[in-house]
């Protein structure tokens, strides 16, 4: 950044383009740009796994110079980009099932380690990213998942976590959080919605596997989350990136809102966002503006249950103290930060 | 070369002669010496380049193997039983996008109950997944069989299974002839994939399908494997031209000419059957055995031409379609359409239970005089059978049925009559 910076975009706390360096800002649209999931797709309006996976592929064609592969688990991303014979991508690209996206990624690096042994290089300049939403990542496909980290398989994997099974209509997975309603997951009873105590938190279990990099990132900070893809692309090994797409359908919130929405699950402290390097957290991004998590529930209606004469605000308290305890975690608040 | 060795180290030796890129281990009795030979091999710098992937399981054994294949790469691995089971999503998937992949699967019984030795069911489960299935009859075969099958594969675009009994042939001590490397580049050309992910050319593979397409794409499939039907006899005859020895092939006979009977089979009890028809024919007894080497595709015309001029067909598979019977006698009776022959099935050999001669010549002699069961099971101990249904009509909580059955036997489990 050239200068200190003193504004921010009214309501986001974004940086405005005219106050960064010119490799720094956004380019909504140029003739330079890949576009590696180009425009067609049939992703509804506000999708936030369509901007995240656009923005995560181009960054990393970037920085591979277009030497890209892609492996996709089966799901929504999988779904709308491909309906043959149209398809979005623009690289080099598989489908093969749901819950091994890691390992047959693991085979094309394989493949692309001997094809370049035998053309006598110490290894490919050709390099390999596995993607799939939250049920591809951390329910059927984990144990693919696991087993790619585990043996630092020279792999990006990247989660686009809409924190349900968006593609067959809403059901619960690991990701879902608590309280939320899904197909699965009733907004009917005394405690409607998931339930607490439940889920899995990958980052933290990718963490564990000590693998060189891992990060999370949200779509509605965009250069955070294109310099976690350059930053991982210069890496070699199992590297994982998990990022919160709000999913409009899914959340039932409004489509105009998929960016707001990301931004308040992390500085509600629900969603932290961190980068890690050989299980150590090595940085975080802070809450600029801390805010309730009502603030972030209200706008959807999976958590409608939670609020109104009726509402839960039992479940509300522990919600928040989940929040809470986030922050204490990952030190996400400055000395400054007013609660 | 001529070598003294087990059936797995000669497979594993026979694979690295193909010169694989990637190898995925997952270890399975009774496949497990074959990965093991194949990890030697590169891990001592033999095989190289080549990638020796230790897989958290047999779906990610296959997942990777198609990450490979998809990527260029001559991709190889083997299983066994649950494993392929485990596997089986997979499985489809990747004759589905026409990978070249080859698999080894050292046959062997699915549970519950639990059991490691030697039948087809792992193999015949996954008949319908697109996969080529060739059947080894000897550790030689199966050794040679796996040469032709990357030929095989990559010139089809469609992955093979090269099915060897478990134990019998897996962990058996032969005498093999090992071909030398050069003997095999020259059979064997360099993988030319079909389809690549390469940034050079982007593709998308395995795009999803509508109705509009899908029986057209299940039927290119069938059309594939149909014309294996030719392939599959060029590919041996080429084998036999160049390293002197018939492997493989649709079907293969064995006195058959005259036969009146005529005994159908996969694998390594086509070598039993053989003694017990030698044993037959000296006897004046007018019996041959087929066996069957290529199962999928199913030679239809070659099956049938070897057994229309017969008086009776007894299939004798080491396989059983639950409620219904045979699953090998199924496929020879509708190649025998229209024919008025007399057809038994007998399942025999299940979870490992020895096939005798003696029992099969028992068998034989039944057939012969036509007073053999339509379905039989080949030394079916009748005794334990009635006593459990004894029990569980007298008794709703009768137990655990395996347990049991194993009480009533006895300490003597493996039986021999």
């Amino acid at each position: 950044m050239n200068q200190a910076v003193k504004f921010y975009q009214t309501g986001t706390f974004t940086v405005g383009n005219r106050l960064l360096a010119p490799e720094q800002r956004t380019v909504q649209a140029s003739i330079e740009r890949n576009n590696s999931i180009n425009s067609g797709h049939r992703a509804c309006q506000g999708c936030g796994e369509a901007l995240g996976a656009r923005y995560a592929i181009d960054a990393a064609m970037r920085a591979t110079g277009n030497q890209l592969i892609a492996a996709n688990a089966t799901g929504c991303l999988e779904v709308f980009s491909t309906p043959y014979p149209e398809s979005s991508w623009q690289l080099p690209w598989i489908h093969s099932l749901f819950g091994n996206a890691a390992a047959v990624g693991t085979g094309i690096a394989a493949a692309l380690k001997v094809k370049a042994l035998k053309a006598g290089l110490a290894k490919s300049s050709v390099r390999v990213v596995s993607q799939g939403g939250d049920g591809g990542t951390t329910d059927i496909g984990f144990g693919c998942l696991s087993g790619m980290f585990e043996r630092n398989d020279d792999v990006l994997y990247i989660c686009y976590d809409n924190e349900a099974y968006m593609n067959t209509g809403v059901q619960r997975s690991s990701a879902t959080p608590p309280g939320a309603r899904t197909a699965t997951t009733m907004a009917v009873g005394t405690a409607p919605g998931a339930d607490f105590g439940k889920g899995k938190n990958l980052p933290r279990i990718a963490m564990a596997h000590e693998i060189p990099y891992v990060a999370t990132a949200t779509v509605d900070d965009l250069h955070d989350l294109e310099a976690k893809v350059e930053h991982a692309m210069t890496l070699h090994g199992a590297r994982y990136l998990h990022i919160l797409v709000p999913c409009p359908l899914g959340w039932g919130s409004a489509s105009h809102d998929t960016i707001r929405l990301a931004r308040l699950a992390r500085e509600t402290g629900i969603f932290p966002v961190f980068e890690a390097e050989h299980g150590e957290v090595t940085r975080v991004t802070k809450i600029r503006h801390r805010v309730p998590v009502e603030d972030y529930l209200r706008p959807q209606r999976r958590f409608a249950h939670l609020f109104g004469p009726k509402g839960h605000a039992e479940m509300l308290v522990r919600i928040q103290a989940d929040a809470d305890k986030n922050i204490r975690r990952y030190g996400l608040l400055n000395e400054e930060a007013t609660p | 070369m001529l070598k003294q060795t087990e059936g797995s180290h000669a497979v594993a030796e026979a694979v690295a002669l193909c010169r694989p890129d990637v190898i995925c281990a997952y270890p399975i009795s009774p496949q497990t010496h074959i990965v093991e030979g194949l990890g030697e091999l590169v891990k001592d710098g033999t095989l190289a380049p080549c990638e020796f992937i230790n897989v958290e399981s047999e779906f990610a054994a296959m997942s990777v193997a198609i990450g490979a294949s998809a990527a260029g790469a001559r991709a190889y691995t083997a299983t066994a039983s649950q494993g392929l089971l485990f596997m089986a999503e997979a499985v489809y998937n990747a004759s589905g996008l026409g990978l070249p992949i080859v698999m080894t699967v050292a046959n062997r019984a699915i549970g519950a109950p639990i059991n490691i030795w030697n039948d087809h069911s792992d193999s015949m489960s996954q008949r319908d997944s697109g996969w080529l299935q060739l059947f080894a009859e000897t550790n030689q075969e199966a050794l040679d069989l796996h040469i032709q099958a990357f030929r095989l594969a990559e010139e089809l675009s469609m992955p093979v299974m090269v099915c060897m009994d478990g134990f019998i042939l897996t962990h058996a001590y032969e005498r093999v002839d090992i071909p030398e490397q050069a003997e095999v580049d020259a059979f064997l050309p360099p993988y030319e994939p079909r389809q690549v992910l390469d940034p050079a050319d982007p593709v998308s593979i395995g795009a999803m399908v509508g109705p509009e397409a899908f029986m057209e794409v299940r039927y290119l499939a069938h059309a594939k494997q149909i014309s294996a039907l030719e392939s599959i006899p060029r590919i041996a005859a080429e084998f036999e031209q160049r390293f002197g020895r018939k492997s493989g092939g649709l079907v293969r006979g064995y006195r058959c000419e005259d036969a009146e009977t005529i005994v159908v089979a996969l694998g390594s009890v086509i070598g039993t059957l053989k003694d017990t028809i030698d044993a037959m024919r000296d006897r004046g007894v007018k019996v041959g055995v087929l066996g069957i080497q290529s199962y999928r595709p199913f030679p239809l015309a070659a099956v049938r031409a070897a057994l229309q001029g017969a008086q009776r067909v007894v299939v004798v598979e080491k396989s059983f379609c639950v409620g219904l019977g045979g699953v090998v006698s199924t496929d020879v009776r509708l190649a025998l359409s229209g024919l008025q022959l007399h057809g038994y099935t007998v399942v025999a050999g299940l979870g490992g239970r020895a096939i005798t001669q003696l029992s099969l010549e028992r068998m034989l002699r039944e057939a012969i005089a036509d007073t053999l069961e339509p379905l039989t099971f080949l030394d079916l101990d009748w005794r334990i059978v009635n006593r459990q249904l004894e029990r569980e009509g007298q008794t709703r909580r009768s137990g655990p049925i395996a347990e049991n059955l194993l009480r009533d036997v006895g300490p003597i489990a493996a039986k021999v009559a």
